[in-house]
């Protein structure tokens, strides 16, 4: 057992971290450690290009869609790199880890054909048409209703929590195809271009002062009948299939980003002197023991999908950053001082305060914590399902 | 980059599983504690004389398997799990380790494989009556007399004293302080001037133990390495003992979920399933997440041993500190959802409990850890 990268992933290593210097210190430099996903959009979407057409954005995925083939090794390396770049948040993030993934496993050849090079290349972003007003944590009680018309579908409905709406081309909506089915069943799963009459987007204002996510109203909007992927009626099959795809590589991403977090707060620390209170020591030790351990899960994570083993710890993680960022959020509050509260204007903040009011929803997104320990406890441990009301 | 056990790994984790599911079961726990002596003869026989496990960071030179902390830590999970009350981790951890670092090769030679095929059982005294963490807490005395050297004063917390055949003890110089002047001195039991007492304890499944040394006569030879040198090797051998007591904590504490597990789901109070009701579902949630982590920390701890180096000391202290807060947590939580029969001396609940508190305090507490990493992270 090793926690060493292999001699010859050090060429590739060396590959990616040249290039990315190249762009980073040369044509993007106004890009470096920008890590929302709101500002300078336009020079955004042109670093989506660049990547994409140096086949740098989707490595994993097949060549002939416009990746590397890349194993789990070479695309852990490469994301620890772009970390370590202080690289900018991926814009494409939806299309490349969401609907690309979902497209390779449940799409059709002609549709893989049609949209993951455009995914790959940078040159459509994606968002995700889930969560709705009265379907959130309950998301199979969605009321989006698609009717068939034709060689097409007709969408009526909303979604909320939109991220990426604002600027997205395509998003993928989980909606009723079956008139009178309740629950996960009667649902299908459509891609839908976000370019016309049929939609229109509301941004919606976060704690934070930005508009990352939107409402996004579906009023007769078009899909084609080819733009279905799967069955009519299959659609909770894929929409979670593709929550279930393995997300290793992009935790690792996640925690060098982390990493500078904790490592600012550090530095903060010493230079104001709150290092000598024992409690902030106490509390900083735990953060970096909470991320190294972080580390770990990840690495166990990985070997046992490497080897095709389902871990049932893989069902802590995200219980676990979420709440581990939260409390980080806590702590750089408390370290920096009243100074976090105060900033560059009344709706933009300092970067880690930022960080603190973003962390709040980290325990929401992607299943709250509350949901998260019923999955633990019904998937990992065996207990029984919650019972439910209708 | 490979984080998986290889099937060897496996297979003596598996091997192990099985000897303890004959030998260790709560029946046998119980008896062994209830014995005159307070320990389990027969499971020492089984693992440590017929199986060798004792061995199992032995270089084969001297008689033991030479496998690694890896290994070491799969074995101490499971009998972590099942509170074997034997010198396992005294023996073939820290006297192992001590002797490794600080003995001379003559001393590896002449003292490893009797503790390698089970033949000798051995202890460490670390520290003085007050429990203070090692180095700073020991106080017995090892002092020039004549042309040889004295050892006097008096050892604290000293685990399964009263069975070991062999004590280990950390003894200082007169007026040195820290880890400055440190000799291990190697002591038959029944040596002359050493008295054993046994502590009565919270935990009966550790026997703590008190030495009192009344001017014991120590030859140079007895002493492991240089007089007063060993002040770093102890360093490394506590921190590699806190990484690898790491593994124990984490058997404990995922015994204590999985029998809270098949406990909910069997106790039916309201015409349900007390599993079924989210607030015990989401208890048990949380002991699975600390149990997770736990065993990734005590995993990375035992790598960070087998490859060397300083990342030892940090990777110890990560472990050490998570998984003694995972096992009280889990074990607290144990009594708790069992109700009041969690409560009763007949259930096994309070025995890990007990474990998950005497285990948090005897190598440096979570606090004092956590300090340690504060210190490795650069705060000063």
């Amino acid at each position: 057992m090793t926690l060493a990268f292999a001699p010859e992933l050090e060429s590739f290593r060396a590959e990616a971290a040249a290039w990315l210097e190249e762009q980073l210190s040369g044509p993007f430099k106004d890009l470096r450690g920008l890590h929302n996903h709101v500002d300078a959009i336009e020079r955004r979407r042109e670093w989506e290009e660049r990547l994409g057409a140096a086949r740098w954005s989707c490595i994993g995925w097949p060549q002939a869609f416009g990746g590397r083939d890349a194993t789990i090794a070479e695309q852990v390396v490469f994301a620890e790199e772009y970390a370590r770049a202080g690289a900018p948040a991926r814009i494409g993030h939806i299309g490349i880890e969401l609907a690309g993934p979902t497209l390779l496993a449940f799409g059709s050849e002609e549709q893989k054909q049609r949209f993951l090079p455009d995914i790959a290349g940078g040159r459509s972003i994606w968002c995700q048409g889930y969560s709705e007003p009265n379907a959130g944590s309950d998301l199979s009680n969605v009321r989006t209703k698609a009717r068939r018309d034709g060689d097409r579908y007709l969408i009526d409905g909303q979604k909320i929590w939109t991220s990426m709406g604002s600027i997205a081309d395509w998003c993928f909506v989980l909606c009723r195809t079956e008139a009178g089915s309740a629950g996960s069943k009667g649902l299908s799963f459509l891609l839908v271009d976000m370019h016309q009459p049929g939609v229109t987007v509301r941004p919606i204002r976060q704690i934070t002062g930005e508009s990352e996510f939107s409402e996004v109203f579906f009023d007769g909007a078009v899909a084609k009948a080819c733009d279905l992927v799967g069955e009519e009626g299959q659609g909770w099959k894929v929409a979670m299939g593709l929550l279930g795809f393995e997300r290793g590589v992009s935790t690792l991403a996640q925690q060098m980003h982390f990493r500078t977090e904790l490592d600012e707060l550090i530095a903060t620390a010493k230079a104001n002197g709150k290092a000598a209170d024992p409690l902030i020591r106490q509390r900083l030790a735990q953060a970096h023991i909470g991320l190294k351990i972080m580390r770990y899960n990840a690495l166990r994570m990985l070997a046992n999908a490497e080897s095709g083993q389902l871990s049932p710890e893989a069902y802590t993680y995200k219980l676990y950053w979420s709440t581990w960022h939260r409390d980080l959020g806590e702590l750089a509050m408390d370290i920096i001082g009243p100074t976090a509260q105060t900033g560059v204007s009344a709706d933009r903040f300092p970067p880690l305060t930022n960080m603190f009011l973003m962390s709040r929803a980290d325990t929401i997104y992607a299943g709250t914590n509350q949901i998260q320990r019923n999955i633990i406890a019904e998937r990992g441990l065996g207990l029984p399902r919650e019972a439910r009301g209708r | 980059m490979q984080f998986a056990l290889t099937d060897d790994q496996r297979a003596i984790r598996e091997s192990v599983r099985a000897v303890l599911a004959k030998e260790a079961g709560l029946e046998q726990l119980r008896a062994a504690i209830a014995s005159p002596d307070g320990w389990d003869a027969a499971l020492w026989n089984a693992l440590a004389v017929e199986m060798g496990y004792t061995g199992l960071m032995v270089p084969e030179a001297q008689g033991g398997t030479g496998f690694g902390a890896v290994e070491m830590a799969l074995v101490l999970e499971e009998l972590g799990a099942r509170l074997a009350v034997i010198p396992f981790f005294e023996t073939a951890v820290l006297a192992v380790q001590t002797i490794l670092s600080a003995g001379t090769m003559a001393q590896r030679d002449a003292l490893l494989p009797a503790l390698a095929d089970g033949s000798t059982k051995a202890t460490v005294a670390i520290t003085g009556s007050d429990g203070r963490p090692s180095p700073d807490g020991i106080t017995a005395v090892l002092k020039r007399s004549g042309a040889g050297w004295q050892l006097t004063g008096e050892a604290g917390f000293v685990p399964f004293a009263h069975v070991a055949d062999l004590l280990l003890v950390a003894a200082r110089a007169p007026g040195s302080v820290g880890d400055e002047a440190i000799s291990i001195v190697v002591l038959p039991a029944g040596t002359p001037g050493l008295t054993v007492e046994r502590l009565p304890g919270l935990d009966p499944t550790r026997p703590f133990a008190r030495l009192l040394f009344r001017d014991v006569t120590v030859e140079e030879d007895a002493i492991l390495g240089a007089p007063n040198t060993a002040g770093q090797a102890l360093e490394r051998t506590l921190a590699i003992a806190a990484g690898l007591l790491a593994a124990e904590q984490t058997g404990g504490a995922a015994f204590c979920l999985s029998t809270t597990v098949e406990y909910a789901q069997q106790r039916v109070q309201f015409g349900r399933l007390i599993g079924s009701f989210q607030a015990v579902k989401h208890e048990l949630a949380d002991m699975m997440v600390a149990v997770e982590a736990a065993r990734s920390a005590a995993l990375y701890a035992a790598v960070a041993i087998d490859q060397g180096g300083d990342a030892v000391f940090e990777a110890g202290s990560v472990a050490r500190s998570w998984c003694t807060d995972a096992y009280r947590m889990c074990a607290g939580e144990a009594i708790q959802l069992h109700g009041g029969i969690g409560f009763t001396w007949e259930h096994h609940a309070h025995l890990y409990f007990k474990r998950a508190w005497s285990s948090s305090t005897w190598f440096g507490d979570a606090a004092h850890h956590r300090e340690r990493v504060a210190r490795l992270i650069g705060l000063g």
